[in-house]
């Protein structure tokens, strides 16, 4: 899941600085999972924006919703009536989201609330870790589930660099060191083996270093 | 209204288990609070969502006092833990706003102690006389002169 996290108020406040009547609209997928932008978080950023606009004697109207997918147009269309009526819309929706409401209301501003951070899952509660970084060139199979180029710091494909400290990597002492992860996990498994293999340099052409990237399945399209 | 006569509007959310048992021990005691504290029983604090306190502050409430059970002692087990973490969230969040920290406070009190309970309004009343009436009802007060005007 997309995992986010919101902006401080006096981050929002500034930029929605100008905005009388806002729209706060938030999104039911990914950011009502990671607690950071659906229908709670909406109601608790708007009061916030209220109490806040009201403290410096300019008070704003602020109004909130809370659709089911921000990234999907047939859910977009659900608010379209709400956001006709409103200056601008800040979106509680991850990057993806905010990107599609402002392309489908291209006379509307539309602002980002939160800040998109990773794609990863909830470790425990309240805790949520990165897994996976999209690099379009999924290497999983052979480092035994654990994802050499997220987990390690240096994206390190063929063992550890040398910089490990009691399993720990030198980054940071809360951060395990992801090839002793793979070389653990990979010993479970008896797959140690797959370690021999050479991994020649990555082709990150298929990653974000390519450009924004655009899948097409015309069995499909209509 | 001046301060010399300000006196807190402060919403007391009391759980059922403890401290609204208190109020009512308090009142049996015949032990005086100020008049301005308004309580609402809660089945627990662990129900109150962060929206109620900002909802208060944001409707004109002075203060917002939270009164669960000793820890450990909560009925739910650990409800009265889950809403020490959610205020003092919601003391950081009220920070951002622009809102003192103080005007929200959390204590645990068991329903004997109609006493403590008691001292705790004061102290709480005494913490908002200070900080002054809710800077939310002031602005409001200020645009309603200005419209006047």
């Amino acid at each position: 899941m997309i995992v986010a996290q919101r902006k401080t108020i006096p981050e929002l406040q500034n930029i929605i600085k100008g905005h009388k009547n806002i729209l706060v609209l938030g999104c039911g997928t990914c950011v009502t999972v990671c607690l950071a932008g659906g229908e709670r978080e909406v109601s608790i950023i708007s009061s916030a924006l209220r109490i806040a606009s009201k403290k410096l004697g300019e008070p704003i109207k602020v109004n909130e919703l809370t659709i089911e997918r921000q990234c999907d147009n047939v859910f977009i269309e659900t608010a379209a009536d709400e956001i006709k009526k409103y200056d601008a819309v800040l979106s509680l929706g991850c990057g993806a989201g905010v990107q599609a409401i402002a392309e489908r209301y291209p006379d509307k501003p539309v602002y980002a609330g939160l800040d998109t951070a990773f794609l990863g899952i909830l470790e425990s509660r309240g805790v949520w870790t990165e897994k996976c970084a999209q690099c379009g060139a999924c290497v999983l199979a052979d480092f035994g589930g654990i994802c050499p180029v997220t987990r390690c710091a240096k994206h390190m494909l063929n063992g550890p660099c040398g910089g490990s400290r009691v399993e720990r990597c030198e980054i940071s002492p809360n951060q395990p060191c992801a090839w002793q992860l793979i070389y653990k996990r990979l010993k479970d498994i008896g797959e140690v083996d797959k370690l021999k293999k050479i991994y020649p340099a990555k082709n990150w052409s298929k990653s974000l270093d390519g450009g924004s990237r655009t899948i097409i399945r015309e069995d499909h399209r209509i | 209204m001046t301060e010399h006569t300000f006196e807190p509007k402060i919403l007391a959310f009391c759980c059922h288990f403890c401290a609204y048992a208190s109020a009512d021990l308090a009142g049996s005691m015949r032990l005086q609070y100020p008049p301005g504290v308004r309580i609402i029983r809660t089945p627990c604090t662990g129900r109150l969502e962060v929206e109620y306190y900002l909802q208060a502050i944001e409707n004109g409430a002075d203060g917002v006092l939270i009164a669960g059970c000793l820890e450990g002692g909560c009925h739910f087990i650990d409800g009265n833990l889950f809403a020490r973490k959610r205020v003092t969230a919601t003391r950081a969040l009220l920070e951002e706003c622009g809102i003192d920290k103080e005007r929200l406070r959390m204590v645990n009190i068991s329903a004997a102690m109609a006493k403590n309970l008691v001292e705790v309004i004061f102290e709480m009343v005494d913490t908002v006389k200070q900080l002054g009436p809710n800077p939310l009802k002031i602005s409001r007060t200020i645009l309603k002169e200005e419209i006047l005007k």
